[in-house]
């Protein structure tokens, strides 16, 4: 009998796994293009997409305000937006996206104002559509501009300075580095695509090398091998396990590129505030969020062999294993939701609080009382997980389920 | 040599209850002879089999191979055997080479005889030509000899064949059949199960009919032909097992 069995079958189910072209796509290509596609090619296309609704001129519709021409004539003159005659179907035409924005001047507008009594004026538009909210912007800055002339004009009337309106003025400031502020806003994703991709990149081989041997005819061909049981387990969990973490190593290289390459966008492009809230994946964070990844690529390579083991064919451990996706995906998507925060309760519950802790890592905190429990807790649920894989091996009604 | 020694095995069917797939057999093969289980389908050839090759483990009794107990030892056991049948498969994506490397490997060969072992026993197969291809582009008489090679590569002393020739075209069967009275010219001990009376009769020196999990008698084939008073085995199969089968359905 061999004495390094263990990694005889590690190097042939990593030479036949290399060998697998849709494991080039699932384990390599996904990971490494995916967010290439998804941050910079999104984000380009969304600049875009920006750039060309900010440079239309909204077409606005001025609804009354026969008595009031000297507003209506402002408007009018405003470049940025094109007024078109008024038609009593205005609200349709807001719906169907003919015109962006309709301004209501009430009546009797222009003589209120002179008399100093407050009147409202009313802006129409459609919510959720980015070109309607640009006209609004327009409107409403040329509203306010004109109440703040007359405003002007009232206290030069009465001899009173306008500092008067500004007796102190407000000024926020950010004090927490770059790095935590983008952390915070965007930081819960990382953890989330990590935990996502140690999942789907431990999939497809945890299928191939068992339900995927049966299939084949092959388990009965290792069975008739000396070698142990739970070394073949061993050797098998291995290449799932690497499979999971290069999955997620890639994901989180090609996340750090796509990040530096959208930062060096955003800069060249004049768009520094966007630039700031993109993260910033240094050494440590990255280090950080692998040893947290390893006890969790653990645990879900062993669960899926596990469930895996029990389907005769390829097919039917997909349609056993589609579930945990969602299953996975829960507590992943629970850890972006605002105000979800590390405690050490939530610390206990396994994927949470991986995705939760990478989180953390990503604003620059490290909790390190929080960092070691779910280490621990998550280490736990893998031996535990391991250990059932190990019994299931042993088991005939599975092995040899017909 | 392989002893069974009232080998049981019982399974659990959600419909049917408790089911003996093997039922108390007992046999004894002496190495340089091949012993024949012949049996219909479902008569428990494969499971007696694979409990011998330690796949699966007896409810009751045990077998001894090669001094080793298969549910004392079970590795050591399978260090002793080379277990071919139709349900054992190759690995698609390794190449022939790579195959037999890996289960010689896992049988602890080292390099220098492994490297020796492999050319030796491709030389004798006539594997040269495709021992570089990958295993799923072979016809199926190249992955025959690629299975004859795994099951070869440690040179075990006993052998063990489960309907070898199922489902195989004339020739691929012929190489089987070949093979497995090398194995027995090389002193080897050789147990196999078929349903294939001609095959029995050609190969067989012992033979054991099994049927319902029990077997029912063995011996050579003239004392069979002396003790049930026929000449074509198939008669003798048939005259065994019919009564049980009439009892069974009345």
């Amino acid at each position: 009998m061999a004495r390094n069995a263990i990694g005889i079958v590690y190097r042939k189910e990593f030479t036949e796994w290399v060998r697998d072209r849709r494991t080039l796509i699932s384990t390599v290509l996904v990971p490494l293009f995916f967010f290439p596609i998804i941050m910079v090619g999104f984000t380009a296309l969304a600049v875009v997409m920006v750039g060309k609704a900010k440079e239309e001129t909204p077409k606005i519709m001025i609804l009354g305000g026969e008595d009031s021409p000297q507003v209506v004539a402002g408007l009018q003159k405003v470049k940025s937006l094109e007024v078109v005659p008024y038609l009593p179907d205005w609200k349709e035409q807001i719906s169907d996206k003919e015109i962006r924005a309709a301004v209501e001047i009430p009546p009797g507008f222009q003589a209120a104002l002179e008399k100093g009594q407050p009147k409202t004026v009313k802006i129409y538009y459609y919510e959720g559509e980015m070109k309607s909210s640009f006209g609004v912007d327009r409107i409403e800055k040329f509203l306010k501009d004109y109440r703040d002339q007359v405003v002007k004009e009232r206290l030069a009337a009465k001899n009173v300075p306008t500092s008067v309106l500004t007796p102190f003025e407000i000024h926020q400031e950010n004090v927490a580095p770059p790095e935590k502020v983008s952390g915070a806003t965007v930081g819960g994703f990382i953890g989330y695509m990590v935990v996502l991709l140690c999942m789907t990149g431990a999939m497809y081989p945890a299928i191939e090398l068992t339900a995927g041997e049966k299939e084949r005819g092959t388990m009965e061909t290792i069975l008739s091998s000396p070698i142990s049981r739970m070394n073949l387990v061993l050797g098998k969990f291995l290449l799932v396990l690497s499979a999971a973490l290069a999955t997620a190593a890639l994901s989180v290289i090609s996340m750090g590129i796509s990040f530096a390459a959208l930062r060096r966008f955003n800069m060249s492009s004049g768009r520094g505030d966007a630039a700031a809230l993109l993260l910033k994946l240094g050494p440590k964070a990255v280090a950080s969020i692998f040893l947290m990844a390893l006890p969790m690529a653990v645990l879900f390579s062993a669960v899926l062999m596990t469930i895996a083991l029990f389907a005769k064919s390829h097919k039917e451990a997909q349609s056993y294993l589609t579930p945990m996706t969602f299953l996975v995906v829960i507590p992943a998507v629970a850890s972006l939701l605002p105000g979800v925060e590390l405690t050490p309760k939530l610390a206990m519950i396994p994927i949470l609080n991986t995705s939760l802790v990478c989180k953390e890592i990503m604003t620059g905190t490290y909790h390190w009382n929080s960092i070691a429990l779910i280490f621990v807790s998550t280490c736990a649920y893998a031996g535990v997980a391991l250990f059932l894989a190990f019994k299931t091996f042993q088991r005939e009604s599975v092995l040899f389920r017909s | 040599m392989i002893e069974a020694r009232g080998l049981s095995k019982r399974f659990r069917d959600k419909k049917r209850g408790e089911i003996r797939a093997v039922d108390g057999v007992r046999f004894r093969c002496e190495p340089g002879r091949i012993y024949g289980l012949l049996g219909a389908n479902g008569a428990g050839k494969t499971t007696t089999l694979r409990i011998l090759a330690t796949i699966l483990e007896p409810s009751d009794g045990t077998a001894v191979i090669c001094g080793h107990d298969v549910v004392e030892e079970p590795e050591k056991v399978r260090a002793k055997v080379g277990f071919l049948s139709t349900a054992t498969a190759l690995y698609p994506r390794l190449t022939a080479q790579e195959l037999v490397e890996y289960f010689g490997r896992l049988n602890g060969l080292d390099e220098n005889t492994l490297k020796k072992r492999i050319d030796e026993i491709f030389a004798r197969l006539d594997m040269d030509g495709f021992r570089d291809r990958r295993c799923d582009k072979l016809s199926t008489g190249m992955k025959q000899k690629t299975s004859i090679a795994r099951t070869l590569v440690h040179d075990p002393p006993v052998m063990i064949f489960d309907e070898p020739t199922l489902g195989l075209d004339i020739m691929t069967a012929r190489t089987i059949t070949t093979f497995i009275r090398e194995c027995r010219d090389r002193g080897k001990t050789v147990i196999f199960s078929t349903h294939i009376m001609s095959e029995v009769e050609k190969l067989c020196d012992v033979i054991g009919i099994i049927h319902d999990g029990k077997l029912l008698t063995e011996g050579t084939l003239a004392q069979l032909r002396e003790k049930y008073g026929e000449q074509d085995l198939e008669e003798i199969f048939v005259k065994i097992v019919t009564p049980l089968q009439v009892g069974a359905e009345a």
